[in-house]
């Protein structure tokens, strides 16, 4: 292939190019969402393939799942994000129907100079005492038994948590209250709660800075801001009894173990079993009319056309932005689940592909 | 001709007697206005509040609980309402005698020069918004509060007798009460510090130079007569500052440490009711308990700023007329 013939083809591609858009521009559908701050980089990157991909744009604000949940109840956007899974009982009251979209993590973070990532070995009993403020010195036998070929600095332990009501506090809590009792009795868990010890700071970013500002700090962020921020991470005790690091690897074996066919779709994906399975997994959901109105039928229609579309294209842009891709079985099943659940007014289903 | 130009005037003032009239009724719905939205303010909060009050009753203002956990949610207000009060006294502990001196300086030391450029300076320092002290809070003042003043002199404070116990705290992130208290006591420095001089302007001259002749030296002027003269209208220019430090919100989250539990310590992290509500406000769903309970601490700032500030206004009537 010489020069011309390669300029040609560049060419007639961009030429293709731009007539495709042009092509979707002309039937482009609009819908509107609002809700999680998590998941807000991947819709965003999600939604601006498909605007060219799909011929759908997505408007999504991210106002927080607190807002999200208003929101759809009010019926004034086509679908609602949540990173706390709402129950049964919670989404037959609101005519909600809810699916995961994507999955993501929860690690530690330390300031421990000396202490490299993925280092320190931390085991549950531990993690709970710390968030306790029972365990108040980093050099503490219990924490240089599990660490001999480590040297860890005697510094005082500061718990750095989320202040503002997150997802990422749901699952670090349930997480929490499963592998201890005291802690299921005691602070509980939630979107936010009564932490018996530490500081409190805003978003991942604020949790970050805290941890980062203060030597002997430990908090607790998502995956994917600890990875784009360079922060230092631990491993956990899994329920296998292994070690395990914060990679991808981990996070997928914590999917694949989870029990997907769960009425509300919300599995546990928390401190599941599996050999190599990341304890602190959780999900992302979508909440979605199961009696949209006449005039928003079709709304809610593109948006599980988006996200039929993000299923099937999607992961790899999932992947580079560290969140966890669904499996395969997992969208039919949520595909089925369109079809079963969500209906017209007229009876007929919305989702007919 | 004399008398067709008679009229000519009493038609043009009838036009004016209704522009006028216009004009009356458009300030007086501008000033009722302000009082409708006052009024709505206050009748909002207190309805969205009503639910938690009804719940918790009284208890609502001494109960240290603030648990939203579903199944066992409890909402108490001790801990932000202590919080807010607490990090605001001590701001005007830390402020006050900042703005005597820059008052005192403004008005009696500094030579004519330099009065205008440092007066300006000061009303600069109002007009820096409150999430620039926020962010300079956080890098600046928290790192060193961390590393100076908790690590390198904590031991010392412990140690000094019968206060010591204000100083033991078992945190070292930098971010407490004190580091807040020092946060809105720069923010309130510039109110206090211009009321404090525009008070002391309207000491008669003839007061102080009569004391200034009978052998008095700056600090007995300053103790014997303006003080005296301006007394009530410096603390009413304390309270004024007292009430915007109250109210403050984003500086304030920023550097508190956004904990709700009753602080032991000065170097405790702690909550303020401004902070508590921009925190997990956005997260509480609608109609539930948990808004009902931030609606309540909403309105119960309302009424401790509104005290305030009366305190102020009353303090402050005789002279600002003057």
């Amino acid at each position: 292939m010489n020069r011309r013939t390669l300029l040609l083809g560049t060419g007639a591609a961009l030429g293709a190019g731009l007539f495709d858009a042009r092509g979707a521009m002309a039937q482009t559908v609009t819908i509107t969402g609002a809700g999680a701050t998590f998941p807000r980089p991947v819709y965003e990157r999600w939604a601006n393939a498909a605007r060219t991909a799909a011929g759908i744009q997505l408007n999504y604000q991210s106002i927080g799942s607190g807002g999200g949940i208003n929101q759809i109840t009010n019926r004034t956007v086509d679908f609602g994000a949540t990173d706390a899974p709402r129950t049964l009982e919670q989404l037959r009251e609101g005519n909600l129907m809810q699916f995961p979209t994507v999955m993501g993590s929860i690690v530690l973070i330390v300031n421990l100079p000396g202490v490299a990532d993925r280092q320190l070995k931390l085991t549950p009993e531990v993690i709970t005492d710390i968030f306790f403020g029972r365990l108040t010195r980093w050099n503490d036998n219990r924490i240089a038994e599990l660490n001999r070929g480590l040297r860890i600095p005697s510094l005082p332990i500061s718990v750095a948590y989320r202040a503002d009501a997150s997802g990422t506090t749901w699952g670090f809590t349930n997480y929490l209250a499963r592998v201890s009792q005291a802690w299921k009795d005691g602070p509980g868990a939630g979107t936010s709660i009564q932490w018996p010890a530490g500081q409190g700071a805003r978003g991942n970013e604020g949790v970050a800075n805290a941890v980062r500002n203060t030597p002997g700090a430990i908090g607790y962020a998502e995956n994917a801001y600890a990875v784009v921020n360079r922060l230092v991470t631990t491993q956990i005790r899994n329920k296998a009894g292994n070690f395990v690091e914060p990679v991808q690897a981990t996070f997928v074996a914590a999917a694949d173990a989870a029990d997907w066919t769960v009425p509300n779709m919300a599995p546990d994906t928390l401190d599941l079993p599996g050999a190599n399975a990341w304890p602190m997994t959780v999900g992302t959901y979508i909440l979605l009319p199961t009696n949209p109105a006449a005039d928003k039928v079709e709304g809610s229609r593109n948006t599980m056309r988006f996200f039929d579309w993000a299923f099937k294209n999607g992961a790899q842009i999932a992947g580079q932005l560290e969140y966890i891709p669904l499996p395969d079985s997992v969208t039919n099943v949520i595909r089925r689940n369109w079809a079963a659940m969500v209906k017209a007014p007229n009876g007929a289903p919305v989702w007919t592909a | 001709m004399g008398a067709g130009a008679a009229p000519r005037p009493v038609a043009r003032r009838r036009g004016m007697d209704v522009g006028d009239l216009v004009f009356e009724w458009l300030c007086r719905g501008a000033g009722v206005i302000v009082l409708l939205l006052l009024g709505g303010i206050i009748v909002t909060l207190f309805i969205g509040a009503l639910p938690a009050f009804r719940e918790f009753g009284l208890g609502f203002l001494t109960s240290t609980q603030w648990n939203p956990v579903e199944g066992r949610e409890n909402y108490g207000g001790a801990v932000a309402i202590f919080g807010t009060v607490m990090s605001a006294v001590l701001a005007i502990c830390f402020a006050v005698p900042v703005a005597f001196g820059i008052a005192f300086f403004l008005t009696e030391l500094a030579p004519d020069w330099l009065r205008r450029p440092v007066g300006t300076a000061i009303e600069l320092l109002a007009a820096v918004p409150s999430i620039i002290y926020g962010m300079w809070g956080l890098f600046v003042v928290v790192p060193f509060v961390q590393m100076h003043i908790q690590l390198a002199l904590g031991d010392y404070l412990v140690a000094i007798p019968l206060v010591g116990f204000l100083f033991e705290s078992r945190f070292f992130a930098g971010t407490s009460l004190f580091t807040a208290a020092i946060v809105l006591a720069i923010m309130i420095l510039p109110f206090i510090a211009a009321t404090m001089r525009d008070v002391f302007l309207q000491v008669p001259p003839v007061f102080k130079e009569s004391a200034y002749g009978l052998g008095a030296t700056r600090w007995e002027v300053m103790k014997g007569v303006v003080l005296p003269y301006t007394r009530i209208s410096v603390v009413g220019g304390i309270m004024l500052g007292l009430g915007r430090a109250l109210g403050e919100t984003m500086a304030v989250t920023f550097v508190i440490g956004n904990a709700n539990r009753m602080p032991q310590s000065l170097f405790d992290p702690s909550t303020t009711i401004a902070s508590i509500v921009a925190m997990e406000f956005p997260e509480s769903l609608m109609g539930s308990m948990k808004q009902s309970a931030l609606f309540a601490l909403g309105f119960l700032l309302f009424v401790i700023s509104f005290l305030v500030l009366a305190a102020s206004r009353y303090l402050l009537r005789s002279r600002l007329k003057a």
